[in-house]
């Protein structure tokens, strides 16, 4: 256990990418082999340690000390592994430096098979015996989320670099790989063959976009790229194998039990890679409509029936057992067209290319986009643009696909409350609630519209931090309530009807853009005008 | 009569003030007053511009240092052990372990002894003299680090640390964060103890108190400028050295200047890792010139007074816990003392 919990202290610490796979490499190298697969599934965020939860080590601490000191501990921390790990007693720092702790491995077959009073006892033998390193890495692997700033991206480049394998290889068969991954292991040990996929509905890793903005554009060739809508909704992936059809969400989650009516064997095998939206292939509903169903693990027959969805897609990845993906794209749209259309599924289509010549072509079509939604009213976010000719890899490739969003619509908006933040925030107000001016007969007053924590600079952060503790004129618990003269721009994506808000509004992705010096609290935006982008 | 009678929070800091003519003074004044007692030279308890100021001679002389000559109208230096009549009040300088010339103020009237302590620790501390534990009715206490989370490990441990990283990385210049009264000092001081007898570089900010330690007598071996040049640029010829500088270079401009920068960073707060990973620390030393949580409990433990009182930092946790062990305690809510500087 020392060695992965002073591995995840210099992985928090070390101040670039670089350092952090070389930290990588020099564990997995000298790791014992039967902890190697649990410490990757730590990082990865893929251990499961049955009924072992968070709450077990807060009753741990409570049961250790007073309540409120403990509290005001957490609160102070903001990390329940490093303020248990902290508070825990110190033993006998002299034995502990020469004690590495049980094996890792041994850490997490135990707790998986424990009784949930055993596994209790465990931890506390543990935590006694391990220096505050070792507490804290024992605390983090039950309490999950390491927060030592490695993605599994990062992981899978590292196991990439010690075993000499290329990155796309791993990429792929990640997920057909579970914990302690020992097939993985095998194969990259040399005593085993790669696993495969072949027969298995299973997620291959995406493709994604670079944003662009205006300024852009400029340096993007129409001739070199086809053009589609950039659909509200949300990025899903169809397989379907001998063994199931799955639909997967952009992480790869399987999502089947929300929505059932997509999964239904059809007769076809191969993978597809698209857009869930609300609605219906005719209609396109709002974002908000398909939230309503991701919201629900699982979905009965009155909320389908209420809240239809469908699936459009755009990229085909592999129609049987022969992968598409080092084909060009127009070969692959091409046969995504074909092998859809011939199906005639109520729920599924194909998104339309965008046929244009010039710059300014594709200029109008994103003017349209600006309304949010296109004269049939299908609604949309912004042109996605992909390079003719490319193949399909995963991640984020440089100069293949493009993102161009619709301008954000923005507000100045009149600060109303605010709030501290939560752990590294903790010492600033960063958290505000903002409103518009609403005039009801009873006087022209603000009520509040949203809520927002991103988009401010540093400097911008501690300004107005001074202004909250200077124009404070009442306190609800945590909340301040402001004096009612700041302007902030607001930026947001859409506005919705709310029944939950009192203002009867509600932003989708509100951030701050910037902080209205300039102007006085009197001209602020109305809530009318806000209603108008409804 | 009750000693809130005579000593008692007021605007200007805690201050004491009998029925006779001549006793009133203000402890660690917040602002400008005639006759103030200062526990210890940091900006926020020292401050200038006061009548006159009682202090240690090093407390006095790290203000003049600070401050210029003129800092106050009058000095009256008072040792440890020494004691003052004010009318009918005495007042007495013991140490408080914190930094050079640090003092608890002991002040005695009408049969009563409220301790004033100022800022403390109990660990070691080479630069100046340990705390003291002097039995009183009122033991007034800070509370920057008053928390459970704060476990401050044995500083040799920690030191080790830095010295075993300029082994592994020999070509890295391993620059030091250190609050530059005190905090640098010991810091070079525990090196030394440790054997580390090569020159250490100092930013321009940390050269006049750190002379001022040598000139007071106390060792820290052989200290030079780490800037070259008019502009006071970082040399270039510093790789595995150790550079000290003050908290705010370290993730500035100037410390990226230094050759393949190690960045440390030297304090209590240190210890939350989430914390120091956000002040952008490749490796962070804990090392507090504050008592940590068991410190201050075991201190007032120790010293058993009939009350405590707490001035600055996280006095709710520290009151909540002396209240679960039956100690009387309150909290002054002086404003003014700051507590990230430590
Ligand atoms: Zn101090
Ligand atoms: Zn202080």
């Amino acid at each position: 256990m020392k060695a992965f919990a002073d591995l995840l202290e210099r992985l928090l610490f070390a101040p670039q990418r670089n350092a952090k796979l070389t930290h990588l490499g020099a564990w997995l190298e000298s790791a014992p082999r039967e902890d190697r697969g649990w410490g990757v599934a730590a990082l990865n965020a893929d251990l499961d340690l049955g009924r072992v939860k968070s709450s077990m080590v807060r009753r741990l601490a409570t049961g250790l000390m007073d309540e409120e000191l403990f509290a005001q501990s957490y609160d102070f921390v903001g990390d329940l592994a490093e303020t248990v790990a902290l508070i825990w007693p110190q033993g006998d720092a002299h034995r502990q430096q020469n004690y590495n702790g049980p094996a890792l491995h041994d850490i997490v077959t135990s707790l998986q098979h424990a009784k949930l009073d055993d596994a209790e006892g465990m931890i506390k033998s543990w935590l006694d015996e391990l220096d505050v390193t070792g507490r804290w890495g024992l605390l983090k692997l039950i309490t999950g989320g390491m927060r030592v700033g490695v993605s599994a991206r990062m992981v899978r480049l590292a196991l990439a670099e010690t075993y000499n394998q290329p990155v796309e290889d791993i990429e792929e068969i990640w997920p057909l790989l579970t914990p302690p991954y020992d097939d993985l292991f095998d194969w990259l040990d040399g005593r085993g063959t790669k696993p495969s996929a072949q027969g298995r509905a299973v997620f291959r890793p995406l493709m994604l976009a670079h944003p662009i903005d205006d300024d852009h554009t400029d340096s993007i060739n129409p001739k070199d790229f086809l053009a589609e809508w950039k659909w509200d909704g949300a990025r899903v992936q169809l397989a379907s194998a001998e063994d199931g059809v799955r639909l997967f969400s952009r992480s790869g989650d399987v999502i089947n039990a929300a929505f059932p009516e997509l999964v239904e064997e059809w007769g076809w095998h191969g993978v597809l890679d698209g857009e869930l939206l609300a609605g219906t292939p005719d209609a396109v509903e709002p974002f908000q409509h398909l939230q309503q169903r991701l919201n629900r693990k699982k979905a009965g027959a009155k909320l389908i029936a209420e809240r239809p969805v469908f699936l459009r897609f755009y990229d085909m990845l592999m129609d049987g057992d022969e992968d598409l993906r080092p084909l060009p794209i127009e070969t692959r749209r091409q046969r995504l067209l074909e092998t859809v259309t011939a199906w005639q599924q109520p729920l599924m289509d194909v998104s339309p290319e965008l046929e244009f010549n010039t710059a300014e072509d594709l200029q109008q079509w994103r003017e349209q986009c600006r309304e949010g939604h296109l004269n049939d009213g299908n609604l949309i976010e912004g042109i996605m643009l992909k390079a003719r000719g490319s193949s399909y890899q995963h991640g984020r490739i440089k100069g293949l696909w493009f993102k161009w969003k619709r301008d954000p619509l923005t507000a100045d908006l009149v600060l109303m409350y605010a709030q501290r933040g939560h752990g590294k925030r903790s010492s600033f107000y960063s958290d505000y609630t903002f409103g518009a001016w609403m005039d009801d007969g009873d006087g022209r007053r603000l009520v509040p519209v949203g809520k927002a924590y991103s988009g401010f600079t540093d400097a911008e952060m501690k300004k107005l931090d001074q202004f909250v503790r200077a124009n404070t004129t009442n306190k609800f618990g945590p909340v301040r309530e402001l004096k009612q003269t700041m302007v902030v721009e607001v930026a947001f994506d859409s506005i919705a009807l709310s029944s939950r808000h009192k203002s009867g509004i509600a932003m989708r992705f509100p951030r701050f853009a910037h902080i209205r010096w300039d102007k006085p609290a009197d001209e602020a935006d109305t809530l009318e005008t806000l209603k108008t982008w409804l | 009569m009750a000693v809130s009678s005579w000593i008692r929070p007021e605007q200007a800091g805690l201050t004491v003030k009998s029925r006779h003519p001549n006793s009133r003074f203000v402890i660690d004044a917040l602002r400008a007053s005639d006759r103030v007692v200062v526990t210890h030279g940091h900006a926020d308890h020292a401050r200038p511009g006061h009548g006159e100021v009682i202090a240690t001679p090093e407390t006095l002389a790290i203000m003049a240092a600070r401050y210029g000559e003129n800092f106050c109208q009058k000095r009256t230096p008072l040792r440890y052990g020494e004691s003052l009549d004010m009318g009918d009040v005495t007042i007495r300088m013991e140490p408080a372990g914190h930094v050079l010339g640090s003092a608890q103020i002991v002040i005695d009237h009408d049969g009563k002894r409220v301790v004033v302590s100022g800022d403390y620790k109990r660990k070691q501390d080479p630069t100046c003299a340990p705390f003291k534990p002097i039995p009183c009715d009122v033991f007034v206490t800070e509370a920057t680090f008053a928390l459970p989370v704060f476990s401050h490990p044995d500083p040799d441990g920690e030191v080790k640390k830095l010295i075993h990283s300029l082994a592994v990385f020999p070509d890295r210049c391993h620059v030091i964060g250190a609050y530059s009264l005190g905090k640098a000092q010991r810091l070079i001081a525990l090196l030394r103890q440790h054997g580390h007898q090569r020159p250490i570089y100092l930013h321009g900010a940390q050269q006049k108190l750190c002379q001022l330690y040598q000139d007071l007598g106390v060792d820290l071996g052989d200290l030079r400028p780490a800037t070259a040049g008019e502009k006071g640029k970082p040399r270039a010829d510093l790789a595995g050295e150790i550079v000290i500088a003050p908290p705010s270079a370290i993730a500035d401009k100037w410390a990226r200047r230094l050759p393949d920068p190690l960045v440390v960073m030297a304090s209590g707060w240190m210890q939350i890792r989430q914390r120091a990973k956000q002040s952008g620390v490749e490796m962070p030393i804990i090392l507090s010139d504050h008592a940590d949580w068991h410190d201050l409990l075991a201190t007032i433990d120790e010293i058993n007074p009939g009350e405590v009182w707490v001035t600055h930092g996280r006095e709710d946790a520290l009151i909540r816990a002396l209240g679960l062990k039956g100690i009387k305690a309150r909290a002054l809510s002086l404003v003014g003392y700051e507590d990230d500087a430590e």
